[in-house]
């Protein structure tokens, strides 16, 4: 399936869930920091295994970055 | 209102503590992380600042980005404050503080909702309309608002844990344009007021407490300063002298002079 990823176009596995979209932008290991929105609703860390992504949406991966 | 001010000096007066969002702190200068050159000079500035508090933005992942400002935050034990920086409608400010929940695990949110990129001022409309949706939510907001004391009063109304009215314009070090407004905010006020953006020096921030604001935000005036780490200790010192200053309760201004040796017993000298 095709989603918008931080706005581009990626190619995922069918079945990839939240978790992979976070690896998939170069996420690995510490996800404190980080937080994710699929078509602009925030989806808890905890649900991240376990929320499948549909073709089309659009993920949204920010973390922590220097801001006044 | 003037029975609120009383009280909010006795209180002051009472413990130099620094009451926030149902926290007590011990400083009254809180730092954003923007503009700093390296990771070194914010570690620099933020240990001298003593800042207990500082903020930190949300941004999509930047695999190409080298180092982590929040691991060092983590690591000097500072309180995260996510803002809301960048947005300019209550909708995206709205689920940019639900992100920031998410990342950080905290229901502060400085809420900054932006009206246009040139002067990057408060829209008054969608920062009313995002403090309220937040409130409702849950979270400990602190708005950042123009210098108005109406919009202040309205901000308090909604729930907010502060008000953050501006001195001048994010970024522009001019310090503050009309401490008169400022003021008027914090005698009308019954929650914290932290002055928040326009400091440019350390007179500035000192000005800021003599008004009677009870903290002071400030990033980039310490950022972009050529020695950071030794303006963030001017910045300190300043919102200690001007804080105390407060407390202490200055001379009235006078036209003419009045002198302060007495007049008695000069000697004749003829």
């Amino acid at each position: 399936m095709i989603v918008e990823l931080n706005g581009q176009a990626e190619q995922l596995p069918d079945g990839a869930t939240v978790a992979d979209a976070v690896k998939a932008v170069g996420v690995n290991g510490e996800t404190r920091g980080v937080a994710v929105a699929v078509d602009g609703q925030v989806v808890r860390r905890a649900d991240w295994v376990n929320t499948r992504l549909a073709d089309r949406q659009a993920i949204e991966v920010v973390r922590a970055v220097q801001g006044g | 209102m003037a029975e609120q001010q009383v009280a909010r000096e006795a209180a002051q007066a009472a413990d130099a503590g620094f009451a926030l969002g149902g926290r007590t702190w011990c400083s009254r200068l809180i730092v954003g992380t923007g503009g700093f050159r390296s990771l070194e000079s914010m570690e620099q500035a933020l240990v001298t600042s003593g800042a207990e508090i500082v903020t930190v933005a949300l941004r999509r992942v930047d695999p190409t980005a080298k180092g982590s400002a929040l691991e060092l935050i983590d690591r000097l034990g500072k309180f995260v404050l996510p803002n809301t920086a960048g947005c300019y409608t209550a909708r995206d400010a709205v689920r940019t503080a639900e992100l920031a929940r998410e990342a950080f695990e905290t229901e502060w949110i400085k809420l900054e909702v932006i009206g246009d990129d040139r002067t990057l001022f408060p829209d008054a409309v969608e920062l009313i309309e995002a403090a309220e949706i937040l409130v409702d939510e849950g979270f400990t907001v602190l708005p950042y608002t123009n210098d108005d004391p109406i919009l202040a009063r309205r901000l308090e109304d909604a729930g907010c844990a502060a008000v953050m009215p501006l001195g001048s314009p994010i970024g522009s070090g001019r310090g503050i344009a009309n401490p008169a407004n400022i003021q008027i905010i914090v005698e009308q006020a019954s929650v914290p007021v932290i002055l928040d953006a326009g400091i440019g020096t350390a007179s500035d921030a000192a000005l800021a407490m003599e008004l009677g604001c009870d903290g002071v935000l400030l990033s980039s005036s310490v950022a972009r300063a050529k020695d950071p780490e030794r303006m963030a200790a001017a910045m300190r010192g300043a919102v200690e002298a001007g804080y105390a200053a407060r407390r202490a309760g200055r001379i009235a201004r006078r036209f003419h002079a009045q002198a302060s040796t007495p007049d008695e017993g000069i000697a004749d000298l003829g």
